[in-house]
């Protein structure tokens, strides 16, 4: 009955030392842009490698434009402005919220939703949609008023004529409108619910087809990959196409994550989505993708990623499943959480007149940070060209700190892309130099 | 100098001390038999229920384990403490926390690992415990 706590000391470190070895795995930073990305095998240390935000004021700095444009906050002091709808007169809609309420299941989900929080910004989401105007056009948006209120969780808008259609995390809901209206004239009609037993990925996106009869709604899965079960997954992960007269429904496109934005190709009328792929497979995997969506299509989740390579953390598989997956359009990078996406337009200059400007809110399960940006995606004969391009940056600065994170963007067809900031809870406004008549010199 | 306070210390464990080192056992057996269930129906709330399991066992083995090593470093004299059941306990711990780390992975990610290493567990809590009352026995005030 000799005692040497000593030994037992020693090997308590020497256990732990090995322990938090084997998450420390650096993966080189692989080119993953485009249609071919690479694809490092999967890889997931002991810990899930997580680079949290570290929220700062902006002061006196803003985000980084190109040459030949500007930048300035045409509305802040928001309540977690998410996106952003461009009305016919030039009136900004902004829904703000924040949605989720599913429960935390295991000890690591108490854990890491503590962690995660401490990337976005304490303010309550304000649950209803705020309205800027620009009455002279000099790029000052001189009214900021709420257009309604009460919503739950409101995120995708979308204009069909004189109804204003919103999707909040439950339903999908409308409102009567009419130009120059600065307040909603009544309580909102739902339209139809929205799956949300409950809402793990709890953002509704939407977008009017071109025609204006149908609705497409992005509905977020309700798991990072089934560890919430596969009953929760029945009508989540994918994309709806709905009526917009009837509220009737049917699923348009299946297995697609977390379909984040959605939005109408002008010329072809085509849907497009980026969609957030899922984590914990490593620094490198899974590419976040910008696509067309095909009618009927099947993009992998769960079973599968970037078309048919199986994530094996899914029981019962499904072999079946995987040989019909379709391989996305054009990958944008892992955890860069893409979640903006609009067409632009030639009012924005040659350089980005023909292509797509994408919002990215930032990783977290990635030791070096990528996202915190808006790029642009360039196209040619309507198809993704090359490599994206930083439009805005500079909301991850080189101090570390994070200033804003980008969420929703709209091109203005007065000439400017407007983009939602939910850790500053801003608006920011990018137009070419020039554009505005209080920014033109005089002679 | 050597300063003897004249207390008498009688051998064994503190009947509290037995509790949360007994309590490992049906804990940590929990979380593999909710692995088992996991493992043959692919029911996720079995791999929720092995997870907590384990925390739980983790909770009560820190205890059992503080007041091991709080007792190897400041009994005097030493004679009552089982160095042996003291490296079980921590071994069992250190492996128990390592398997709550692979049970928060998502979904089949934790296996095989989550399950080899919650047999594991078993058998350590399982030794560490027969040994604790067998070397040191209950009803002391260590």
């Amino acid at each position: 009955m000799n005692c040497f706590p000593l030994d037992a000391r020693l090997f308590a470190t020497v256990a732990l030392a090995g322990l938090l070895g084997a998450c420390n795995g650096e993966a080189p930073n692989a080119q993953q842009y485009g249609s071919n990305p690479e694809l490092p095998p999967p890889e997931r240390g002991v810990l899930p490698t997580m680079t949290i935000a570290q929220p700062a004021a902006w002061g006196d700095q803003q985000p980084t434009v190109p040459e030949g444009f500007t930048i300035s906050a045409i509305a802040t002091n928001l309540q977690i402005p998410r996106q952003i709808l461009i009305l016919p007169n030039g009136d900004i809609l902004v829904a703000e919220g924040k949605g989720g309420s599913a429960p935390a299941l295991k000890p690591k989900d108490v854990i890491a939703g503590y962690i995660k929080s401490k990337g976005t910004t304490p303010v309550k989401g304000g649950d209803r949609l705020t309205l800027l105007r620009d009455a002279d056009g000099d790029g000052v948006y001189e009214l900021q008023t709420v257009f309604a209120s009460n919503l739950n969780a409101p995120y995708g808008l979308a204009l069909i004529d004189n109804r204003l259609y919103v999707a909040n995390q439950d339903a999908l809901v409308r409102f009567d409108y009419r130009e120059g209206q600065t307040e909603a004239s009544g309580p909102s009609v739902k339209v139809t619910d929205l799956p949300s037993l409950f809402n793990h990925h709890w953002t509704k996106a939407l977008a009017a087809s071109a025609d204006g009869r149908f609705l497409y709604v992005g509905i977020g899965s309700n798991s990072n990959i089934t560890e919430r079960g596969m009953e929760a997954e029945v009508g989540r992960a994918m994309i709806w196409e709905v009526d917009a007269r009837t509220g009737a429904h049917r699923p348009y496109a299946t297995g697609l994550r977390n379909p984040t934005a959605l939005t109408i190709q002008p010329e072809t009328g085509q849907l497009w989505a980026v969609v957030n792929e899922r984590d914990e497979l490593g620094d490198d995997l899974v590419p976040d993708y910008l696509t067309s969506v095909k009618d009927g299509g099947f993009y992998g989740w769960p079973y599968s990623y970037w078309g048919k390579n199986v994530d094996d953390r899914v029981r019962p598989q499904d072999p079946q499943k995987v040989a019909s997956a379709i391989t996305p359009d054009y990958a944008l990078g892992s955890h860069v959480a893409a979640l903006g996406l609009d067409f632009s337009d030639s009012v924005m200059g040659a350089d980005f007149a023909e292509g797509v400007f994408i919002g990215e809110h930032g990783s977290w399960n990635r030791k070096t940070p990528v996202g915190y940006k808006v790029v642009f995606v360039p196209f040619r004969e309507g198809r993704p060209a090359g490599d994206p391009v930083d439009f805005v940056t500079g909301f991850r600065g080189t101090d570390g700190k994070t200033r804003g994170r980008p969420v929703g963007v709209a091109v203005d067809p007065r000439g400017a892309l407007i983009v939602a900031d939910d850790l500053s809870n801003s608006i920011w406004r990018v137009a070419p130099k020039g554009a505005n008549p209080t920014e033109k010199k005089p002679d | 100098m050597i300063v003897n306070d004249g207390r008498v210390h009688p051998p064994g464990l503190h009947p509290f001390h037995g509790i949360l080192l007994a309590a490992t056992v049906p804990l940590f057996l929990g979380g593999l038999l909710s692995d088992l269930a996991y493992a043959s129906s692919y029911q996720i709330q079995w791999s929720n229920f092995a997870s907590w399991l384990i925390v739980g066992g983790l909770v009560f083995g820190s205890g059992a384990l503080l007041w091991a090593l709080a007792n190897l470093i400041f009994a005097r004299p030493r004679r009552n403490y089982s160095s042996l059941y003291t490296a079980l306990l921590a071994t069992t711990w250190v492996l128990g926390l390592f398997n709550s780390l692979i049970h928060a992975k998502d979904a089949w990610a934790t296996m095989p690992a989550g399950l080899v290493l919650s047999v594991i567990v078993v058998l350590l809590a399982c030794a560490s415990t027969w040994v604790g009352f067998v070397k040191c026995g209950p009803g002391g005030r260590g």
